[in-house]
């Protein structure tokens, strides 16, 4: 194990100088650029929010419970939060295999295909809604194809997938993608030169450098799939219990006057894409450290 | 890995950004804003068709008597969901909704009068509907009634009760159907049960469902609005679709209501009236009967006769369900009949 | 790049296999449905196309949305230099939690971002009876679009710019106001010639957002046509219409503004990367 350890302490030559130094400084609008920042987050983001807050409290403890117990919303948090693990978790391999196809090889095409990673990132959703379903629809391009397998995609949990599989692969590729244009290619070959085979080089020098941005990568993609509504409400059947998503539930109960039930269930997503925030946070942190530690 | 910055990349950028902002005073100032009067009618979802010949055939009446212009917008989704736009402020002069209690949720936080409809004629429902089976040319699951589908491997679309007010009649047709056959409330609680277990998707308005049936390919039957199946049927062609009338149906009178809150702030009282008793005339009566609504004045009824098939019809004020209110608090509400049927 | 030394290369049986797989990956899931939107958009000619683009209808909702994006993009570019600044340029406690609290509305569901503002807003919300009885509309109008617009593309134009501006330090800045320069000054003649690329980056991804968000919008429109209806909504109005070709006609300008986005996205990245000397 210790030359591991070694390994990632060399990895670093290339990474940027770190930020801000502590010192008192003479720039001058402190107060103001700050004093407007918290006045601006204020009115947009933190007190919309709390108004959340503040209508769920309005219920008892015992009203909170029964919502989120009812078998409908835990059904809907289950696919909600099951899917989005899915689909993250397919992204984390495919996004491995672009990212390296990408970063490592040349071939013709190869920079039309990463520009073509952003896409997902910059359709809107409802148009990548109304496209994925034309397609695997049993009458669509793909669909018709797999029909005859017996394989049914849209308007079920797997079209879901679908959904937040593509919503899901730009924040994968794109957090992975530098860090893997940055490692430093002697390592791999001072590795191959010590006799190391192509696959245990890859396993014990690159995995452990990028695994950081994978992580990153898999809880950014995460935390975008469990808020996703546009998309997937097209291409979901909405059948409650099968394949109606939170955010829909959330719409749903809306709908229906029942907006302690909208609230309650939207708080309980915020605090936790707020948990997962913290986590990428962290997990970035984490990965700039390990890759800051001679800089 | 050098890469100029192409001097048309950088005029496409600048032409994408400056266009937003370039454009932007064009929206303060609506062009269509050149109309005297205006009136928002907030609908419920298969009207669309509809609204959009009887808006036109009011305006040039509105013109011709009283030389001013009116624009009227319209707002369509689940019958439901629009109720709750109009409750958190959608500033609706009419509403035109799928069913009774959806206005009264509206009137119940004060919004208009509790008898509003006692205000127009007949129930406020200017016209009626009912509910028919749409199913694939030559009904290859061989489908006649509402037993057939509560068979295995029949797939039946519906949209969901709980935010459509089409797939509350839906419910509440089959719901009689069941109850009549089978004579206890538990049978037909296990009747409506294994109907939806047929159910694939649950779309959120009428219209989501007729389009996931007839443009998506999904399922064998669909629980339609009569105006709705025909109305598919005149879309995609009579060589796709055929409409099957069950047995047993339900009398469906979607009504409307003038939004008294509304009206008197924006000073458009006379307008909505004039407005909604158009609804009742003859022309109001035939536009409606035009797009496969059933008219309710005689005279027009007749004339129309032949389009519209002859159905046996329950009415929800029957003694089966009790009105509106009754029917919406024991299947449709927090922990209702339709609850129990998803919950297990 | 590609300096690539012998025992760096997998065999070309694995290298081709990755390469194909990555490319079939990306084929099935984003470009047949990008495709798809075109085809679908074109399936009965130009002139069908055209008409759809010219309806009143969707013009209204062209309008809108420009007018929307105008304002928050505008709103959120002025105000991300601004926290950009306040957070590079210092340091004080509690910065990485102002962070994660900027992040947050990008992890927020767009359908909540709307509930928020049915809830300040909404005729049986906290301000909303005030608003509504000083004829105020904020929800099922411009201002509460352009609210929920803005919520969702809170942190687009500070995200690009922090990791940039920490990258600088503060060393220029500080000779400026050595130098005698003022605030305003230091600001437009030192920092933001650094910083423009990556600014115009930001203000690109959330023009791309802010014109094609639905969920949130779809919340607070109501709606109405030609009135409250964006593109994005005026899409799934047509597609509920059986006007499928005319709702993806509309749908291609998002999917042609995506398209344009990503371009202009590539070049500023180059310009980024020879600036910053990184590569």
């Amino acid at each position: 194990m210790s030359d591991m350890t070694l390994d990632r302490t060399t990895l670093v030559g290339t990474a940027p100088p770190t930020a801000a130094r502590r010192q008192h400084s003479v720039i001058p609008g402190f107060g103001l650029t700050l004093g407007l920042t918290l006045l601006w987050l204020s009115l947009i983001v933190l007190i919309p929010l709390a108004a959340l807050f503040v209508k769920t409290a309005e219920l008892s403890v015992e009203q909170i419970a029964a919502i989120l117990t009812a078998q409908r919303t835990l059904n809907a948090l289950k696919i909600s939060f099951g899917l989005s693990l899915a689909a993250a978790a397919i992204n984390l391999v495919f996004g491995a295999v672009i990212v390296w196809a990408l970063v490592r090889y040349d071939f013709p095409g190869r920079r039309i295909l990463d520009g073509l990673i952003d896409i997902p990132f910059a359709l809107p959703t409802a148009v990548a809604g109304i496209a994925l379903t034309t397609l695997y629809a049993e009458n669509g391009w793909i669909g018709s194809l797999l029909a005859p397998l017996g394989i049914k995609v849209a308007f079920t949990p797997l079209g879901i997938l679908v959904a937040l599989v593509f919503i899901g692969l730009p924040f994968v590729v794109r957090t992975v993608q530098p860090v893997l244009e940055d490692l430093d290619h002697e390592l791999e070959e001072a590795a191959a030169t010590l006799g190391a085979g192509r696959w245990t080089t890859i396993r014990r020098v690159v995995l452990p450098a990028v695994l950081p941005a994978f992580l990153t990568g898999f809880a950014l993609a995460f935390a975008r799939a469990v808020g996703e509504y546009g998309s997937v409400i097209f291409i979901a059947g909405n059948l409650p219990n099968i394949s109606e998503i939170a955010p829909l539930l959330i719409v749903i109960r809306l709908e229906e006057f029942r907006y302690a039930d909208a609230t309650t269930i939207a708080a309980t997503m915020l605090v936790a894409s707020f948990i997962l925030l913290f986590i990428i946070n962290g997990l970035q942190r984490w990965s700039q450290s390990r890759t800051g530690r001679t800089a | 890995m050098s890469f100029h910055f192409k001097p048309a990349v950088t005029a496409a950028l600048i032409a994408a950004l400056a266009v937003p902002v370039g454009l932007a005073p064009i929206g303060f100032t609506p062009a269509a804003r050149a109309a005297d009067v205006s009136l928002l009618n907030v609908s419920y979802d298969p009207t669309r068709e509809l609204y959009q010949q009887f808006n036109k055939l009011f305006a040039d009446k509105y013109k011709a008597d009283t030389g001013k212009t009116i624009e009227i917008k319209t707002s369509h989704g689940g019958s439901g969901k629009q109720a709750r736009s109009v409750i958190d402020g959608l500033e609706a002069d009419v509403v035109t909704l799928a069913l009774a209690y959806d206005i009264d949720a509206i009137a119940d936080k004060g919004f208009l009068a509790q008898d509003w409809q006692k205000r127009l004629p007949d129930n406020s429902s200017p016209y009626t509907s009912t509910i028919v089976f749409l199913v694939r040319k030559g009904n290859p699951k061989d489908i006649k009634d509402w037993g057939d589908l509560v068979k295995p491997g029949v797939q039946v679309i519906t949209p969901n009760p709980k935010t459509s007010g089409g797939a509350r009649w839906n419910y509440l047709a089959a719901w009689a159907y069941a109850l009549k056959k089978e004579g206890s409330e538990d049978k037909a609680k296990d009747f409506v049960r294994n109907l939806f277990k047929n159910v694939p998707v649950l779309d959120t308005g009428a219209r989501g469902s007729t389009v996931t049936f007839t443009e998506r390919g999904v399922g064998d039957v669909l629980l339609a609005w009569e105006n709705e199946a025909f109305l598919s049927k005149k879309e995609f062609g009579d060589d796709k679709f055929d409409i099957v009338v069950p047995s047993l149906s339900i009398l469906a009178e979607p009504p409307v209501a003038i939004v008294d809150k509304n009206v008197e702030r924006k000073g458009t009282r006379d307008v909505a009236e004039a407005y909604l008793k158009l609804l009742y005339s003859k022309e109001g009566q035939k536009l409606a009967a035009e797009n496969f609504y059933r008219p309710r004045d005689p005279e027009v009824a007749k004339e129309y006769e032949k389009v519209f098939p002859k159905v046996d019809l329950v009415t929800i004020d029957d003694a089966a369900f009790g009105g509106w209110r009754k029917a919406q608090k024991t299947h449709f509400s927090d922990g209702g009949v339709f609850d129990q049927i998803y919950s297990n | 790049m590609s300096n690539a030394s012998p025992v760096r290369d997998e065999p070309a049986a694995v290298k081709w296999t990755v390469i194909g797989l990555a490319a079939l990956f990306i084929g099935l899931f984003i470009v047949l449905p990008l495709v798809n939107v075109f085809a679908q958009a074109f399936v009965k000619g130009w002139q069908a196309y055209l008409d759809a683009l010219v309806e009143p209808d969707a013009l209204a909702a062209i309008r809108l949305t420009l007018l929307v994006t105008a304002l928050s993009v505008t709103a959120n570019t002025v105000m991300g230099l601004v926290t950009a600044w306040a957070i590079t340029k210092f340091s004080f406690k509690g910065k990485s939690f102002l962070i994660t609290l900027i992040d947050l509305p990008f992890s927020v569901s767009p359908v909540v971002a709307g509930l928020i503002f049915v809830l300040l807003f909404g005729a049986q919300g906290y301000f909303g009876p005030w608003l509504i009885d000083n004829g105020w509309k904020i929800i099922f109008a411009w201002p509460g679009i352009t609210l929920a617009t803005v919520f969702v593309t809170f942190p687009f134009v500070a995200r690009e710019l922090i990791p940039l501006m920490q990258e600088q330090g503060t060393t220029e800045e500080e000779a400026a106001v050595t130098l005698g320069a003022g605030g305003w000054r230091v600001f437009s003649r030192v920092t933001l010639p650094n910083i423009k690329w990556a600014l115009l980056y930001g203000v690109l991804l959330c023009n791309a957002r802010a014109m094609g968000e639905f969920g949130a919008v779809s919340v607070v429109s109501g709606h109405v046509r030609g009135e409250t209806n964006t593109i994005p909504l005026q899409v799934e109005i047509l597609y509920n219409e059986y006007q499928f070709q005319a709702s993806f006609a509309v749908a291609s300008l998002l999917a042609l503004l995506a398209i344009v986005t990503l371009l202009a996205k590539t070049a500023l990245e180059a310009r980024l990367v020879s600036r910053s000397g990184r590569h």
